[in-house]
Parts: structure tokens; sequence; C-alpha cells
């Protein structure tokens, strides 16, 4: 039997980490563009572009992601495509985060006085050019927070990818683990590498959050 | 697209699924009585307790707060025998979602702790109660029926995310999908049943949470 060192073991996971930080980039970028587009059909004037988006939202917070992985892998199938599973990942993932940012962002502009709306809409401003000029850029800054919080979310979200075979960090902990019969120490690693991923971007959340409210109190 | 969709096997496998609904149902049912009581015991001592015991559970709450549900899962079912305790799949899915909300409630629920105005705290001492009964008798209730809604949408979460348990062969509702698609070979229909299921589950959770809320906190009085 080979032995492996702790090197070895960490040397593979630290490859396939790479991925994970792909895969987590990928989501959330594409997942920010749809989800602005959902920020926008949200707080249409059209009731249903409004209802469109809320239905959107409900369903992809309401059921798993694991579910919503496996419909787009065998759902893309459907159509005569050869599903890779890095496609199917990246999609899914992106459509669920635009699900969470879009809620997210909404409340961000909700939060925003309505007198904004109301002094811009007496200086002539169009609807677009209200969130160009005026809401947006309020909004921006509130939503920084949980926005960095929630890349928390994505990145443990891409965990589930392992599961219809795309190989990042804990597919290749699994792979690690059937060669070397160490799940503690295997499992282990690998939870710590994800900490080290996420652990920096949930405290800078907290801490631009605190920031932002030390802000408004000297207004 | 010329597939036809099928749905026929649903006569034959709804045993299965029904099965795998009342799994998820049990685990979410342990995971969120057993995780809020973990929660609340967390949260005081973060809030409350004795300054030796904070870090320690800190340390908890971002270990869990930043590591996936399925590593925590693994690592409870394949790392942790290998110091001793063997678990069958059900009492790993159940310890993995009760430590995982345990972690989250903890902070939502220490939020709604450090919410309360001093007043309260101070109204229990001179009623001569020690900290631990003002936090009992005064601090407690309120303090949850603040972050109620918070903690209902966590609960919501950590139900859809133990969807995640069929990977070490926890027999729940999306183990009961793998089944029946590697069965039929009607994958696409067999994850579409099931999530639809996981939507009304979620949404009939969100209702029951909603009961237990009214329920157990009392009208607010008009102040």
């Amino acid at each position: 039997m080979i032995e492996f060192t702790i090197w070895d073991i960490l040397r593979n996971l630290l490859l396939a980490t790479r991925w994970t930080i792909v895969l987590s980039l990928v989501s959330f970028l594409g997942g920010g563009i749809v989800g602005l587009v959902l920020l926008f059909l949200r707080i249409s004037k059209r009731k249903w572009l409004r209802a469109l988006a809320k239905y959107y939202i409900e369903l992809f917070q309401g059921t798993p992601l694991l579910m919503q992985l496996f419909i787009a892998f065998f759902g893309l199938g459907l159509f005569g495509i050869d599903v890779p599973a890095w496609l199917a990942a990246g999609l899914a993932l992106i459509l669920w985060t635009a699900a969470f940012l879009g809620e997210i962002w909404r409340g961000c502009v909700e939060a925003i006085a309505k007198g904004q709306w109301e002094a811009s809409a007496s200086l002539g401003m169009g609807r677009l050019q209200q969130m160009r000029y005026v809401i947006l850029p309020q909004a921006m800054r509130i939503a920084v927070p949980p926005t960095v919080g929630f890349s928390v979310q994505v990145i443990k979200g891409t965990a589930l990818t392992s599961i219809i075979g795309f190989v990042e960090l804990s597919k290749a902990g699994t792979v690690v683990t059937n060669a070397t019969f160490q799940p503690f120490t295997v499992y282990g690693l690998v939870a710590l590498i994800y900490f080290a991923l996420c652990w920096p971007l949930s405290k800078s959340s907290q801490i631009l959050e605190r920031k932002l409210n030390v802000a408004h109190r000297n207004h | 697209m010329n597939y036809q969709f099928e749905f026929g096997w649903l006569c034959e496998y709804y045993p299965q699924i029904v099965k795998g609904i009342a799994i998820t149902i049990q685990l979410i049912a342990v995971g969120a009585v057993a995780g809020i009581a973990l929660g609340i015991v967390c949260a005081w001592v973060r809030a409350l307790g004795p300054a030796w015991a904070k870090p320690i559970v800190a340390a908890y709450v971002e270990l869990i707060r930043n590591t996936p549900f399925l590593i925590q899962l693994f690592f409870i079912f394949f790392g942790l025998p290998s110091l001793g305790p063997q678990l069958s799949e059900l009492q790993a899915a159940n310890l993995a979602m009760v430590v995982n909300l345990g972690a989250y409630s903890c902070e939502i629920i220490r939020a709604g702790i450090q919410a309360t105005p001093k007043g309260q705290f101070e109204a229990g001492a001179s009623l001569a109660m020690t900290p631990f009964e003002t936090f009992r008798h005064v601090v407690l209730v309120p303090s949850l029926q603040r972050i109620w809604p918070a903690l209902s949408s966590q609960v919501v979460i950590v139900m859809l995310g133990s969807a995640v348990v069929s990977q070490i062969a926890a027999e729940d509702l999306t183990f009961a999908a793998n089944f029946i698609q590697s069965r039929t070979f009607r994958a696409f229909e067999a994850y579409i049943v099931s999530t639809a299921v996981y939507l009304v589950l979620a949404i009939l959770l969100r209702y029951v949470l909603g009961m237990v809320g009214g329920l157990i906190f009392p009208r607010r009085a008009a102040r």
C-alpha cells in the first residue's frame, strides 16, 4: 500500500480548490447580473413583471439547491445537449444566486426613503434615470455587507456540485478519502480550506456592516 | 425536444416517496427542536455566560457557519468513527442538522438577547432574581419572539439543506428520488416531483412555524 503524507493530501485538495474558487466567482458574477435584472423586475411598475420575479425568487428559495442542480443536469439533457457537469453546476448556481441577490438588493432599494423617489421624479427624471443617479448609488452602500455575506453562501453552495460530478474541493475530498482511508484527516482539512475561504468574507461583511452603521449614526 | 414525459411510475413508487417525506419531516423536527435548544444555550453563553466558555462557543459558531453542510455531514459520518462513536446514517444526519442549526440559531438568538432593554435585567435583579432566573423568566421569551421570523427562515433553509443527507444514504426524500430515477430512468420527472414536494414542505413548514410562534408567544401587549 502506498503511504500518503499530509502534504500529498493537502496538495491535491488545494489543486481542486482552484475549481471551487472559479465556480464561486462565475456563480457570483453571473448571479449578480441576473439578480440585477430580477431587481428591476421586482420593483417594476407593471404588476405581472413584479409577480414573475416574485415567483421566481419563491421557487428558487423554496426548493433545495441540490434539486436545482439535478434538474439542470438532467433537464438540459432533454434538449439533446450533452451536459457536462460544469455547465449544469454553473447554470444552477447562477440562477440560485440570482434569486437571493435579487431579494437582498430589493430590500436595500426599498430602504431608500420615499422622498428620494419623489424628489428625483419632480426633477423630471425617468425611472431608469432615478435608479441610475439617485437610488442605486445610495442603495449600493447598504447592499455591500449583505452581498459580501451572501458570497459565503455561494462558496458553500459550490460544495453541492460535487454530487453531480463536478470535481472541486468536496469531490476531491471524497476521492482522496477513498485513496487514503483517512476520512478524519481529509474532511478535516477540506473543512479548514473552506473555512479559510469563507471566514475572511464573513468577517469583512461584519466589519463593513459596523462601519456603515457608525456612518449612519453620524448623519 | 422530442421527449415524452412519463409519470406512470408514481403509482408504483409512491410508497418510497411517502417514506422519504416522513424521514425528511422527522429530520427537520428533531433538527429544529434540538437545534434551537442548543442555539439557546450557546446564545446564553455568548451573551451572558462565563467568560471562559465564550471563545469556545464563538469558535464552534464560526467554524460551522463558514463550512458547507455537506462537509460537516461527511466529517460526522465518515470521520468521527475513527475516534470511536459509530453512527447510523440517520443518527449522523440528525446530529449534523442539530449541530448546524445550533450554530446559526445561536447567532440569531444572541441578537435577540442583546436587543433586550437593560432595564429588563435591572428589573429582574431588583426582584432578587439571580442572573439565570432573570434570563429564564424575563429575557428569554421576548428575545425569541423578537427573532422568531429570522429563526423560522433559518429552519426552512436547514430543511432544504437536508436534501444532502441522501449522500450518506439516509433515506430521505432526495434518496427516494435517486432510487426511483435509478430504477425507472425517469430522472427529470423524479426530480421535478420531489422538488415540488420540497416546495410544498417549505411552505407548510413556514406556516407551522408561524402557528407555533403564535402559540408560545403572548400577544404583544399595547405599550
